[in-house]
């Protein structure tokens, strides 16, 4: 029951906050605020409870489950469970979620309610895509999701500047993902069909479905299904049209839930379904999914270089970040697969983090444009200290949390593809050259003029600190997380790795 | 034939007829708006129960009438619309200077059309039942003579649905003198054992006929000015009542003879199909008045639902009645706000777009029912019309009809443009603009019940469909011969 809780939360939390608008924005804010903290708690609380570890043979691999029957027809259950992996990304997710309230405590001061309703639903929707073990509710909360994060854009964006408004983002944002959703939605029917055929039976159940046989082309085109509708969110190379207009438009706590959160719904998607339900057509199509991920990391760091607005920067920066995820999830190295969970938890804190900079940068010189800012360093007060530890982060740098999910992904992929690791590691060097580049651009250099900004107000620097500090425990000490999505990640490497055991009695 | 049993099932149409009789003797009487309505809506809500309690009866045919579960189905969701219809009039017709009364009379004869229309399995009683049907909605459609829109609308609607018909007759004489048969599942038997040239044609000539009627590609050329210029009950009446009743007929027609789907009225649906999913959201795109709008998305809705009748076959009764469970009460909210929005004040309905500009910050209630209208025709998930779309496109899937499944989701995709450009526009402000609103209590009045009610069922079909599929299934599981 506990689950459901997590859902319904954030979904009544957005009504109170909607409601109470006319108690004023403060009482608004708080709502919204103490809604996110206790989503917040109760996962930090699962986690303190919860074991974790795999069961023993026999025993389910979730650590709770919540089911009722909903449509019996076609044998959908409303199915929550719980593992590691979906504990960390909503413990992510309510993290994210508290910034994100607070972060837009100044920006937001128009339809205040109705804002927060729209952030507090996202990230309900967020958290149904991380509990949902049916695939129906799977889809169901993957595109309710999409719905306020359209609103997020549209209604409370900033417009860009060569006639790309934020409505016209938000509806390519829009678009792209239903779109997309709707293959994954065939694909997820083609499977069930299939079960169908061959049992006589409706399920939409994961762990019945695991079980289908399929013949490989089937199960090549179904796996496909879902790899675009994941590859379009995460985003992969050819799909990406949508991001770099919605990050440059959204409102900061938009950019922040996307960057942060609806980025990992797709890594997770595909770590939960497209390689466990499809794990030889998965093999299969690894190396085609690697080099996806190299393009992303050239492409991606290449065009962030060019960017001169830096919200579209740090979008060009996820797409390279996300290579290395994509790379990671399809080596299928436990090692690899660990890597790509301490990934997600660092990307999500250094972009969230550059984004939320990125917005208190336009609350001060209201604008976002990298040539008209430059010597920025003395001007105000502590942030580019924070800005430059954030930039680090973002380039992979030891001692922070991107350091330590880099380089296991890339020591995870080596054993199995050496070449695409040497390529990799030249996106690192890349990394380096566009994060520092804008450091300097923005932060050193001859000031514009020598009137003094508004420094962080302690809102704004706790927010940083706070990330600061995950980022170096993270970066310090991941055994923590490591422990907790072990069991998960082994789940996968092993359905994985059976794919290309050279011994048949190894199954 | 025990005689109770019949009387159960002839029972709402005898009750519409009886209140459209009564009406009509009030009206010659004396005058008076609002019994009027609370006649006609007594009448409907009546028939709508004895419709309910009908179902106990099924299957049970007479030489003219089956009354088989899409005819139950059907006749719940026609009698359910025009009840709506009939609400939302008195809301519409509240400040309407001319006569009043003889709406609702219109309103009345032509929900018997297709009461009459979902039952029959006689070429005499279909074409009574689409002409009856379709007769008073000329009469609706041009109500508000005294605009040159509604006037228009309604004579190119009788011009155009007359050739229709005679499109109709002909096939169907062409057919008779093919085969001999009038009863529609003779016929379908004796064109299955070969039809010839003339049998091919008769059956060609009636698809036009029905086509035009459901406003499929490329019979839809009426349907935007139509939706436009008719007064928003009629047109609400037009996109619900006589549609569904026109593609419970057509469902009947291929169910009760799948031999029938041979391979020639097979591709001609298919393209029939996939031509209105794309030319009706492709058409919709540009169009920057909700009515026009609601016209092209409802083109584009029935080229989904022809998947039904192209398929034919395990699930596509069931798809069928799912599709119009929950296309109805969608369709109705969203016009149903046109309709407030229209009713406060006089002259043209509110169709422009930019009435709607930033609705949501003086009708916050309003707007969400719009809201969800659309989400729900877009097809999002928490809405009802997500349950449709997942059954056609599950329906696609089973049967193997991949390229209609792949028209769908194209459909889809370019539909969700218009549909968000309604929804962003609601929620916009720009101050300054003459702008048309809904009175301030709309919400306690009964047209504002009908809105809010269609909403709310919208989420609740969506949320816990167990109950819809149900109907929908049973419907679809008992069809007389």
């Amino acid at each position: 029951m506990i689950l459901v809780w997590l859902i319904v939360i954030p979904f009544v939390g957005g009504l109170l906050c909607w409601q109470a608008e006319r108690l004023g924005g403060r009482a608004t804010r708080l709502i919204a605020l103490a809604t996110m903290l206790c989503e917040l708690l109760i996962a930090f609380g699962l986690w303190l409870q919860l074991d974790f570890a795999l069961p023993a043979s026999g025993g389910t691999q979730w650590a709770v489950e919540y089911r009722v029957p909903w449509i019996e027809r076609f044998g959908i259950d409303f199915h929550l469970a719980l593992d590691g992996l979906s504990l960390i990304l909503i413990a992510l997710t309510g993290f994210l979620g508290v910034l994100a309230v607070l972060c837009s405590w100044r920006e937001i001061v128009r339809r205040i309610g109705f804002f927060h309703l729209n952030l507090l639903w996202i990230l309900g929707g967020v958290v149904g895509v991380f509990l949902a073990m049916d695939l129906f509710l799977f889809f169901f909360f993957w595109e309710l999701m999409l719905v306020p994060m359209y609103f997020l854009i549209a209604l409370w964006g900033h417009s860009g500047s060569k006639g790309s408004t934020r409505i016209g983002a938000a509806i390519k944002f829009f678009i792209y993902t239903q779109a997309s959703g709707l293959l994954m939605l065939v694909a997820i029917l083609g499977l069930v069909f299939a079960h169908h055929g061959n049992t006589g039976e409706y399920s939409f159940s994961y762990a019945v479905l695991k079980e289908t046989t399929l013949s490989p082309t089937l199960a090549f085109w179904l796996m496909l299904g879902f790899f675009v509708a994941f590859a379009v969110k995460l985003p992969v190379i050819p799909l990406h049209g949508w991001l770099p207009n919605a990050h440059a438009q959204a409102p900061t706590a938009g950019s922040v839930d996307l960057a942060g959160i609806l980025l990992k719904t797709a890594a997770y998607g595909m770590l939960r379904f497209a390689l466990p339900l499809f794990p030889e057509a998965s093999q299969a199509f690894a190396p085609f999914a690697m080099a996806l991920g190299l393009v992303g990391i050239f492409y991606g760091a290449v065009l962030a270089c060019g960017q001169q607005d830096i919200k579209r920067f740090v979008a060009y920066t996820s797409i390279a970040h996300m290579g290395f995820v994509l790379i990671g999830i399809y080596a299928g190295t436990e090692l690899a697969l660990q890597g790509v969970v301490v990934l997600m938890v660092a990307h999500a804190f250094s972009a969230a983090g550059l984004f939320i900079l990125s917005g208190q940068l336009y609350e001060r010189l209201h604008t976002r444009q990298i040539n008209e800012m430059g010597g920025l360093w003395g001007r105000l007060g502590s942030m580019p200290g924070i800005y430059l530890f954030l930039i680090a982060a973002s380039l992979g740098m030891p001692t922070t949390a991107n350091f330590v999910g880099e380089f296991m992904v890339l020591f995870g992929t080596f054993a199995i593809a050496p070449w695409v690791v040497a390529l990799a590691s030249v996106g690192l060097v890349l990394a380096a050259v566009y994060s520092l580049m804008l450091m300097q651009r923005v932060h050193y250099g001859p000031p514009q003029s020598d009137t003094p900004l508004k420094g962080l107000d302690t809102r704004e620097f706790c927010m940083l600190l706070g990330l600061v500090a995950l980022i170096l425990w993270v970066g310090l000490y991941p055994q923590p997380l490591l422990d907790t999505s072990s069991a998960a990640m082994q789940d996968i490497h092993r359905l994985f790795d059976a794919q290309s055991s050279p011994l048949p009695e190894a199954r | 034939m025990p005689l109770p049993k019949l009387a159960v099932a002839y029972l709402p149409l005898i009750l519409v007829g009886a209140t459209a009789i009564t009406l009509m003797l009030g009206i010659a009487w004396r005058r008076q708006h609002h019994v009027t309505v609370a006649v006609s809506v007594m009448g409907l809500g009546l028939a709508l129960a004895a419709q309910i309690m009908a179902w106990r009866v099924v299957p049970l045919t007479t030489p003219l009438l089956a009354f088989d579960g899409p005819a139950m189905l059907g006749g719940i969701l026609v009698l359910a619309s025009t009840l709506a219809c009939a609400v939302l009039a008195h809301a519409y017709f509240e400040t309407f200077q001319n006569a009043r009364e003889e709406f609702y009379l219109l309103l009345l004869c032509s929900a018997a059309g297709g009461l009459v229309l979902v039952a029959s399995r006689h070429l005499a009683s279909l074409f009574l039942g689409l002409e009856l049907l379709s007769m008073p909605l000329y009469g609706m459609l041009a109500y508000a003579f005294h605009e040159r829109r509604s006037l228009e609308a309604g004579i190119k609607y009788l011009i155009l649905s007359a050739a229709a018909s005679a499109f109709l007759l002909f096939g169907m004489a062409l057919l008779y003198a093919q085969t001999g048969e009038l009863e529609l599942s003779a016929l379908m038997a004796s064109m299955v054992r070969g039809s010839g040239a003339w049998g091919l044609a008769g059956a060609g000539l009636m698809l036009a006929g029905l086509g035009f009627k459901l406003s499929v590609v490329p019979f839809h050329l009426w349907t935007p000015d139509v939706y436009e210029g008719g007064p928003g009950p009629a047109a609400t009446f037009l996109a619900t009542a006589s549609k569904v009743a026109v593609f419970i007929l057509m469902l009947r027609l291929v169910l009760s003879a799948p031999a029938f789907q041979g391979e020639w009225l097979h591709a001609v649906l298919w393209v029939l199909a996939l031509a209105s999913m794309l030319v009706g959201n492709l058409l919709a795109l540009t169009q920057s008045n909700l009515k026009r709008l609601l016209g092209y998305s409802s083109i584009a809705h029935f080229g989904y639902m022809l998947l039904v009748l192209v398929v034919a076959d395990g699930l596509a009764a069931e798809t069928g009645g799912v599709y119009l469970i929950t296309y109805v009460p969608a369709t109705l909210a969203a016009f149903g706000v046109v309709i407030l929005v229209s009713s406060a004040t006089e002259g043209r309905d509110a169709g422009a777009l930019h009435y709607y500009r930033g609705l949501f910050w003086r009708r916050p209630y309003l707007t969400a029912v719009m809201t969800i209208a659309m989400l729900s025709l877009a097809g999002i998930p928490a809405t009802a019309g997500f349950i449709g779309k997942f059954y056609l496109i599950a329906l696609g899937v089973e049967a193997h009809q991949w390229w209609l499944v792949v028209g769908i989701i194209a459909g889809s995709a370019i539909s969700l443009y218009y549909y968000l450009r309604v929804i962003v526009t609601l929620f916009l402000a720009e101050p300054g603009m003459y702008r048309r609103d809904a009175s301030p209590d709309w919400a306690a009045r009964a047209a504002g019940l009908v809105v809010l009610g269609a909403a709310v069922l919208v989420i609740m079909l969506g949320l816990y469909p167990a109950p819809m599929i149900a109907l929908a299934h049973a419907a679809g599981g008992v069809i007389a011969p």
